[in-house]
């Protein structure tokens, strides 16, 4: 076990700069998920904590000892790849043992510890196969395997689940995070799926283009996002985000570019008039007769709730998640209120939080 | 009932005898096999089979031969030049597979490695294959010629030796010399092959390998090598196969000589046959490198039978 420090980390490619200036502290024995759209970046970051790519400038170091320059089989990492990258010609036994194989354990010890592995993820009846004769979420728990049974500083996991099939996804999630709690060992885990993050992470850290947007708790993030790209992303359905300006004569109220007024708790000082993107939640909207009139466009019945697509009456769109158990049927006028409380408010030039 | 189940309860219709015949596999893939067996029957069995017979008749030019059993082979048996051929024949094939080989991988691991004017190496490895045997052959010739070898004369001029090297006059050296051409030859091919065999091995598994602790060559024992097994089995089948049954080189460089010190089986049987009219005799060798080509076909059948890992599906 051991904490990662990323200090200020810069890559390039020739002359394209794909990571501008990262800093991460990972603590000890921390579940942090680096999460992000594709392209962003995560990949190459992990890659570098790694070893497997040059660090252009800045630093990294695991358990305080900066491991720029040390190769990726002293860095004491096991990493699982995006597609697990077993090796094809070794059974699941053999794949799991390899390293130990490597640093010449003695058999009795890599049988053991391939044994302990192999029970904890459910792998025992299978250790003869060959990884062609694995199902998906098979060969996702051996990559898993050969990573636990080196007991390594520290995890890295690449998008381990992203083949997999919804429901699949779901139950390695749950196993992960128990995996978790079982070794205590540190993870860096990168995914796109931002549900994925806000259900293991113990720390998420949002990258968009090469820097990093925010870094916090799940909740944090889901609660305060520091600005109109984690808003938007952190959330299933997204934030609505509506353009407008602050009114600040008397009580405070945000009116929108087709002229809806909505009101607010509170204004921000000497801000009538100030531009502003008005952020709310779907699930932050409720029924209320003397709520603003909107027209329902789509309706999607989640079971638990309904989502319902509504368009504003002086244009733009917006999402509830109602957990009122009606039909809405598309053309009809629904009074929606948000709660005031929860609404955020961004600059429209600094994309900010207010 | 309702009407889906009735629907599926009524018996399917019969079909004629012909038209379900078609549809059999084996019957189908027989009638396509069809065609390809005829060419085969008629271009390679008319004169293999052709030759056998030779081999049991005294045959000779400008003679139709009689029916004499295995006397050709009786002799054959007692023909030290024959058997001096065999064991050239052995030592060619095994010396120059060998070094195709390692030289072959060498390369290809070069070739595979990131290095600037990579499309230009690759080439350049090809030209040796490019290049018509016989063309091929008589640069060599001239590179060994006794006089005018410019392997001898740069030695001279570097002073480390005084005279020049009889490359092809020398039993040993003559060997040494034709087996050095057949590599030359033969390198880009395995190289190239086993280049592509390479390309198909996702970078991945190196990476996964350098964390789990290899250095580069364990990689190289436990990853590579493996994987390519496949690949190898059937490039140096074909490789053997080539270099068993070569002729052009040798016809060009040495005509089996110093002392038939570089006679191969091809290239002796040749020379009974056609030059020495004695055409049973000739094909009796011929017919007499089958067992060796069927022994190596085996082997290698055995040797490249999908490996327990490249099979799809559950056990
Ligand atoms: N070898 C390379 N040469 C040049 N550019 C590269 C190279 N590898 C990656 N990039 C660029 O770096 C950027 C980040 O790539 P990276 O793989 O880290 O993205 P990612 O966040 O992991 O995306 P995804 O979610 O799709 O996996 C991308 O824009 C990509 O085009
Ligand atoms: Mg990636």
């Amino acid at each position: 076990m051991a904490s990662v420090t990323i200090r200020d980390v810069r890559k390039s490619y020739g002359s394209a700069e794909i990571l501008h200036g990262v800093s991460v502290p990972i603590e000890d024995g921390e579940f942090v998920i680096l999460v992000g759209p594709s392209g962003c970046g995560k990949s190459t970051l992990l890659r570098m904590v790694a070893g497997l790519e040059h660090i252009t400038s800045g630093e990294i170091a695991i358990d305080g000892r900066v491991v720029n320059d040390v190769p990726p089989k002293e860095r004491d990492i096991a990493m699982v790849f995006q597609n697990y990258a077993l090796y094809p010609h070794m059974t699941v036994r053999q794949n799991m043992g390899f390293s130990l194989m490597l640093q010449k354990a003695p058999k009795a010890e890599i049988e053991e510890r391939v044994k302990k592995a192999a029970g904890i993820l459910d792998l025992t009846h299978l250790l003869d196969r060959y990884p062609r004769q694995l199902s998906g979420g098979q060969r996702q728990r051996v990559a898993m395997g050969r990573a636990i049974v080196r007991d390594p500083q520290v995890f890295l996991f690449d998008e381990p689940l992203s083949n997999l099939d919804a429901k699949l996804r779901v139950a390695m999630r749950a196993e992960i995070k128990e995996l978790h709690q079982r070794l205590e060992t540190t993870i860096v885990y990168v995914t796109h799926d931002q549900v994925e993050a806000m259900t293991m992470a113990d720390k998420i850290v949002v990258m968009h283009d090469g820097i990093i947007e925010q870094i916090g708790a799940p909740l944090e993030l889901y609660d305060n996002p520091a600005n109109l790209f984690v808003a938007s992303f952190i959330g299933s359905p997204a934030m609505n985000l509506i353009d407008g300006r602050i009114k600040a004569n008397g009580s405070a109220s945000f009116e929108t570019a087709g002229g809806e007024s909505l009101a607010l708790a509170k204004a921000p000082a000497a801000s009538d008039g100030r531009p502003v993107v008005y952020g709310i939640r779907p699930e932050h909207l409720r029924l209320d007769d003397a709520g603003f009139a909107a027209e329902v466009v789509v309706v999607e019945p989640m079971g638990s709730e309904t989502h319902v697509m509504a368009r504003l009456k002086g244009g733009g769109e917006i999402v509830a998640a109602l957990r009122e158990r009606r039909a809405f049927k598309p053309g009809e006028t629904l009074r929606l209120s948000p709660d005031r409380d929860l609404v955020h408010l961004f600059d429209k030039e600094t994309r900010f939080r207010l | 009932m309702n009407a889906a189940a009735e629907v599926a309860l009524k018996p399917a219709p019969r079909r004629s005898r012909g038209a379900r015949l078609l549809e059999n596999r084996n019957v189908l893939s027989a009638l396509f096999l069809l065609p390809s067996a005829a060419i085969l029957l008629v271009f390679l069995t008319y004169p293999l089979g052709l030759g056998v017979w030779l081999g049991f008749t005294d045959t000779r030019i400008g003679r139709p031969g009689i029916f004499i059993g295995l006397e050709n082979y009786e002799i054959l048996w007692h023909d030290h030049v024959f058997w001096l051929s065999v064991f050239n024949t052995i030592l060619y094939t095994v010396a120059a597979s060998v070094l195709k080989f390692a030289l072959g991988l060498w390369l290809a691991l070069i070739l595979n490695e990131k290095l600037p004017f990579k499309a230009f190496f690759r080439a350049i490895v090809l030209l040796p294959w490019v290049v018509p045997t016989v063309l091929s052959a008589i640069a060599f010739w001239w590179i060994y010629d006794a006089q005018f070898s410019i392997i001898s004369y740069s030695l001279i001029k570097l002073g480390i030796i005084d005279t020049p090297i009889n490359f092809l006059g020398d039993p040993t050296l003559a060997r040494a010399s034709v087996i050095a051409a057949n590599v030359w030859r033969g390198i880009p091919f395995v190289a190239i092959t086993l280049l592509a065999g390479l390309q198909t091995i996702s970078p991945s598994l190196y990476e996964a390998a350098t964390l789990d602790g290899a250095g580069s060559w364990q990689r190289f024992r436990h990853v590579t090598l493996p994987m390519l097994t496949p690949i190898i089995a059937v490039v140096m089948t074909f490789s053997v196969l080539f270099t068993f049954t070569d002729f052009q080189l040798i016809y060009v460089l040495t005509r089996g000589g110093p002392v038939n010190a570089t006679h191969l089986m091809a290239t002796l049987s040749f020379q009974r046959a056609i030059p020495g009219g004695h055409l049973g005799e000739g094909a009796a060798i011929a017919v007499a490198m089958i067992p060796f080509l069927l022994a190596a076909i085996l082997f290698s059948y055995f040797g490249m039978q999908r490996r327990r890992w490249q099979q799809g599906g559950r056990d």
